[in-house]
């Protein structure tokens, strides 16, 4: 239970200075303005400036007041950014007030946001700024640049203005941490990620220089090059925890039903939790076990005090009492959260669910699965679910299968679905096929060799997914004899109760392996990834072993907690520890709300 | 009063984003409405029968810990725990701090009030260039300055960030190039550093191409949409669309830009420009999301019919389209007979949501509810639904199944199954399998008599042995081992009826009967 670290793992760096650097920031641009001020905050920003600053500081540097923007469907984009400022400057001036306005874009102002100022004339009424605030390290081994709008606007849109922000993030990293000795990457964005921060770097030439490595490997990753591992249901109780509450920016709002009291509560999870610590990488079903055992544990510590003496009684109440109030709280709300969790997931017949993703991951009743996907639509258990499975069993069996999903959701999905297209979240569908029912589409599938041929523009982004041959190469289906031991895990699979290692952890798990792409030519290929993949070593002496045996990996467009925990336990299996940065913690919901195009 | 006034926003949100999220939550919320129509539709599944003694387990921990609750909470004040308020919120976090003050949120209030008439303030268009930004861009750039890290915390001038500390102090005017002579590498290295920066010397068309091309190699979005906003301004369309078809990152940036902005004229040109027909027609499709007003986007949706979509996304359309045709008819009559109050089921079970925009099984659902014995020729009735839309037989059983059960209505039920061969015979047969039907009814509270009906016609005996014992059909399950002559299966069964009850005895009649020839 709950792995040690093996003795010689590196120590992590310390990130809280990233912290520090962006509350100094902070205060930096509220002293911009002297005075007495109010603030308007966006409420997406509103966790991560939690993270960062609180309202004494805030009150500190003069704040008076605080709004929160809310993005009510009723304000249309454009609205929020000119609109805001422009009513709240006009309503100033019947008042008769003089007032000094400032917009603050985070992490930095974009060209055409400050186009539409000007374009509305107020442009001069107010001055903008950024907070270059992108690296939120919410754990000691997370860092997330809080950018869910990554995914789409690059892997849907096509737009590369995020880019700049993680070529930034990696360089402020770089000139923190020391330079990165070995670097590796796959994807196009991933690509041009690298190429414009060793720009950068060149442009500032030599301040990371003679500096000394602590971190020894990065690894930048796209995540178009494994759809697949982020449309599965989490098994892992942190991704269970994420896909059930939806962790947001490292904190979970519990509900009545897990605190067994009438309030939410808000609950931190990190490494500081003890309890969640142990079981965060766990498998779902081992997690119950060692709650149990915890909970007797805890028991019999209290029960000592039961004769014991003055003396030793005043000793148990200065020096453990409290360590074990804290303890029971943890145990009691993770106690709570896993049977809300049983019983929102045996209400979703999850068994079967798993059942069916599972099939598809191997490949085989692809029939029986279709039909399961069929009447879970039929069901209409969510359109977002539905959607998923569907994703999952196009890239799987590398066609497209659609289902009559319109009819069920709304006709608006229609749009849905071209955006699923686009993004090679659902694959190219051979010319001329409009078959509806699945099944006659399936049983087509299974020997489709008819390869569309891509005309359109858009789909340079889109592509055939050729998992069933990469799984093959890769192995990401172990063989299994027997049961699959989910208390000792021998494999990455485990976070996905054994059945599938994760595509994104095998690669770079093989990459690391090689110290290159060396004899990988094939699945790079397959994944569509010749061009973009990239090995870059600086013949560097100075970095000394515990370096090397750090890794900073990169996800571009989200990773999942399941991924997360599959290569921490990679770090356990070699005697390395990962460091992870991600543009946002993700799992398949939000991939896919992030696709959904609905809007009354 | 302050004199100032902050607003934080995250980048590109303003322009697109904020669009995207509200378009989740209104997701959300449709599926909440839907629920409403569809609690009756959603199965209650299997437990994890095998985890069933983890469960167990952990509800013993959990009594364990519970027990020693009283123990523990006899002081709360030295917890270590986050402070937090009664709304759940960390006392003193900022979400918190904001709720406090939610009370007096005036001014947000008449922030919104003047939204509606931004128009007529447009006049303040003319107002003086900005007086002093800082730039900020150049945080984090490393070179040690006299003097630049002045506003940072003392407890980093032991660290090595100390050297790579923001220029603060300097305003951006020092910065301002008014020299005209930047290459267009120079000039786009300048613009990703957020400098300003005119772009107005490029003039010629290869220059500006040659600006474009150099942005587009460095990667960075932003700069290149800034060069689109400047070529778009001073190039004709015809030729910036034609540059642009050859140059795809590009043309990717203006159409993503052009989304943003909502320029959906010249989206829709650029698009017919580049012959891409069903962008084209989703494009304009999408617009029909703005409209709130059901005529008018049954207006524009019938616009939206015979657009060059593909030939399955059309016979979507057209669905999508008479789908609302239907709905405002069948909303207005509804409306009426609500609120004129002489209809019994509308006066028992009143409607809790508008059916307009409504997905077609929920209004099948809906039909089958309010509507479920009108003759076919009516828009409402539900065969008529089945026929016009072409609902699989499937789908339409399930959908009526779970309305009519919902009212309670069990002889519906009964005819749903029910059919009969030319010789008079009744026959039941469900499309769906009876095991989905005894879910179903077990959903909307059936009672056993009914439930025990339906599970009886499930031809699988183990399913039907599960089902019988799941929703407690004491007499299917006992007759079940029976048939079986499975004697250990009754004798188990047997400590899981009540004490004394007639199950009891009927089981224990059989167990004494000496006319069966039990396998064990």
């Amino acid at each position: 239970m709950a792995f040690p670290h093996r003795p010689d793992a590196p120590e992590l760096p310390d990130f809280s200075m990233l912290k520090r650097l962006a509350r100094d920031q902070l205060i930096y641009l509220l002293e911009q303005l002297p005075g007495k001020k109010d603030l308007f905050i966006e409420a997406d920003l509103m966790s991560p400036l939690d993270r960062i600053a609180n309202v004494s500081i805030l009150k500190q540097h003069e704040v008076d007041k605080l709004y929160k923007v809310e993005n009510k469907p009723a304000l249309t984009s454009v609205e929020l950014c000119f609109h805001l400022p422009l009513s709240l400057v006009n309503a100033d001036k019947l008042a008769g007030r003089t007032r000094k306005y400032k917009v603050i874009f985070s992490p930095q102002k974009f060209y055409a946001c400050e186009m539409v100022l000007e374009e509305e004339g107020i442009y001069g009424d107010v001055s903008c700024d950024e907070w270059a605030f992108s690296l939120l390290p919410l754990d000691v081994d997370l860092l997330s640049m809080e950018l869910p709008e990554f995914f789409r606007d690059y892997f849907l849109e096509g737009d590369q203005r995020w880019i700049n922000t993680v070529a930034q993030a990696l360089h402020l990293l770089s000139t923190l941490y020391g330079p990165f000795p070995n670097c590796y990457g796959i994807g196009r964005c991933a690509k041009m990620a690298y190429e414009l921060w060793r720009n950068l770097e060149e442009e500032e030439d030599g301040e990371t220089k003679g500096r000394r490595p602590e971190i020894g490997h990065i690894f930048l990753l796209d995540r178009d090059v494994d759809f697949v591992t982020a449309l599965c249901s989490q098994v892992v109780y942190e991704g269970l925890v994420d896909d059930t509450f939806r962790i947001k920016c490292g904190s979970v709002d519990f509900g009545p039903e897990v605190t067994s009291s009438d309030k939410s509560l808000k609950v931190l999870l990190n490494a500081e939790d003890k309890v969640f610590n142990e079981i965060r990488n766990e498998h779902f079903s081992n997690v119950f076990g060692f709650l149990s055992q915890k909970a007797r544990n805890l028991q019999a510590q209290y029960d000592r005090r039961r004769g014991m003496d003055i003396k030793q009684m005043k000793n148990f109440v200065s020096q453990e009492l409290k360590g074990l109030k804290q303890e029971h709280r943890l145990l009691s709300l993770h106690i709570g959260a896993c049977e809300s969790i049983m019983k929102k997931k045996t209400k979703q017949d999850f068994q079967e669910l798993i059942k069916t993703e599972h099939a598809l991951l191997e490949g085989f009743n692809i029939r029986e699965s279709t039909s399961y996907i069929e009447e879970h639509i039929d069901r209409q258990v969510s359109p977002i679910e539905s959607l998923r499975l569907m994703c999952l069993l196009s890239i799987t069996e590398n066609g497209d299968a659609r289902c009559s999903l319109d009819t069920h959701y709304g006709p608006e999905h229609l749009l849905t679905f071209s955006n699923l297209r686009r993004a090679g979240l659902l694959t190219e569908q051979a010319p001329g096929d409009t078959l509806t029912a699945v099944e006659s589409k399936v049983s087509k599938l299974v020997t489709d060799k008819a390869a569309g041929k891509i005309t359109d523009a858009f789909s340079s982004l889109a592509k055939r997914s050729n998992f069933r041959a990469i799984s093959k190469k890769l192995n990401l289906i172990p063989r299994v004899d027997g049961e699959y031991d989910l208390k000792v895990p021998r494999d990455m699979a485990y976070v996905f109760s054994g059945a599938y290692v994760p595509l994104s952890c095998r690669i770079i798990e093989q990459v690391l392996e090689r110290r290159s792409w060396q004899g990988l030519d094939e699945v790079v290929r397959l994944l569509n990834c010749s061009d973009f993949a990239f090995t870059d070593m600086t013949k560097e002496d100075k970095a000394s072993s515990e370096s090397l045996r750090l890794i900073l990996v990169v996800f571009l467009g989200g990773c999942t907690f399941s991924e997360i925990s599959a290569l921490r336990f990679l770090g356990r299996e070699k005697g390395y520890r990962f460091i992870f940065l991600t543009t946002a913690v993700t799992n398949s919901a939000r991939l896919m709300e992030a696709m959904s195009e609905v809007k009354a | 009063t302050t004199t100032g006034l902050i607003l934080f926003f995250q980048s590109g949100r303003p322009l697109g984003a904020g669009v995207r999220l509200g378009m989740g939550l209104r997701m959300n919320r449709t599926k909440g409405d839907e629920e409403e129509y569809w609690n009756s539709s959603k199965f209650k599944a299997f437990t994890f029968d095998d985890e069933d003694d983890e469960l167990s387990q952990l509800k013993e921990s959990k009594r364990a810990v519970n027990s020693l609750r009283d123990f523990v909470d006899d002081d709360d004040d030295d917890d270590d725990l986050e402070r937090v308020s009664w709304s759940g919120e960390p006392v003193g976090s900022i979400s918190w701090s904001i709720k406090e003050t939610a009370g007096n949120s005036g001014s947000s209030h008449e922030g919104r009030e003047q939204l509606k008439s931004r128009n007529s303030f447009s006049s303040y268009a003319q107002l003086p260039k900005p007086t002093s930004t800082y730039s900020l861009s150049s945080f984090f750039r490393g070179r040690t300055r006299p003097g630049s890290f002045q506003s940072l915390s003392d407890a980093l001038s032991d660290t090595p960030a100390k050297s790579y500390a923001p220029e603060l102090g300097r305003p951006k005017g020092e910065y301002r190039d008014y020299s005209n002579d930047w290459s267009p590498s120079d000039t786009v290295r300048r613009l990703r550093k957020g400098k300003v920066c005119s772009l107005e010397r490029f003039r010629s068309l290869q220059d500006k191409l040659q600006l474009l091309e150099e942005a587009v190699s460095m990667h960075d979005g932003n700069v290149i949409t800034a060069v689109l906003i400047f070529l778009k301004r001073t190039l004709s369309k015809e030729i910036l669309f034609r540059e642009l078809e050859v140059r795809q990152v590009a043309l990717r940036h203006l159409i993503h830009f052009l989304k943003e902005i909502g320029d959906q004229k010249l989206l829709l040109d650029l698009f017919r420009f580049l012959d891409r027909t069903e962008e084209l027609a989703l494009s304009h499709y999408r617009e029909h999301l703005n409209i709130r007003d059901p005529d008018k986007r049954k207006e524009f949706l019938k616009t939206c019919i015979g657009l060059p979509f593909s030939a399955e996304d059309s016979a979507h359309i057209q669905d999508h389209y008479t789908l609302l045709e239907r709905q405002i008819i069948i909303e207005a009559n509804d409306r009426h007979l609500e609120s004129a109050g002489q209809t019994e089921i509308f006066r028992k079970h009143p409607r809790k949501a508008s059916i307009l925009n409504m997905p077609l099984v929920t209004t099948l659902f809906y039909s089958c509810f309010y509507h479920y014995t009108e003759a076919e020729g009516t828009f409402s009735s539900p065969i008529n639904l089945k026929k016009t839309f072409k609902i699989p037989d499937k789908q339409y059983v399930l959908t009526a199944l779970a309305a009519r059960a919902k009212l309670r209505a069990w002889n519906d039920v009964d005819a749903l199954f029910t059919t009969k061969n030319w010789l008079g015979y009744t026959k039941k047969r469900a499309p769906i399998g009876f095991h989905r039907v005894v879910e179903i009814l077990h959903k909307n509270n059936a009672p056993v008599q009914i439930l025990q009906e339906y599970v009886n016609l499930v031809e699988d005996v183990d399913t039907k042995l599960n089902l019988a014992t799941k929703f407690k059909c004491h007499d299917v399950v006992i007759d079940t081992c029976r048939d079986l002559k499975d004697r250990q299966q009754l004798l188990a069964y047997r400590s899981k009826v009540d004490k004394g009850s007639a199950e009891e005895e009927k089981i224990d009649a059989l167990l004494s009967s000496s006319q069966i020839r039990w396998k064990n």
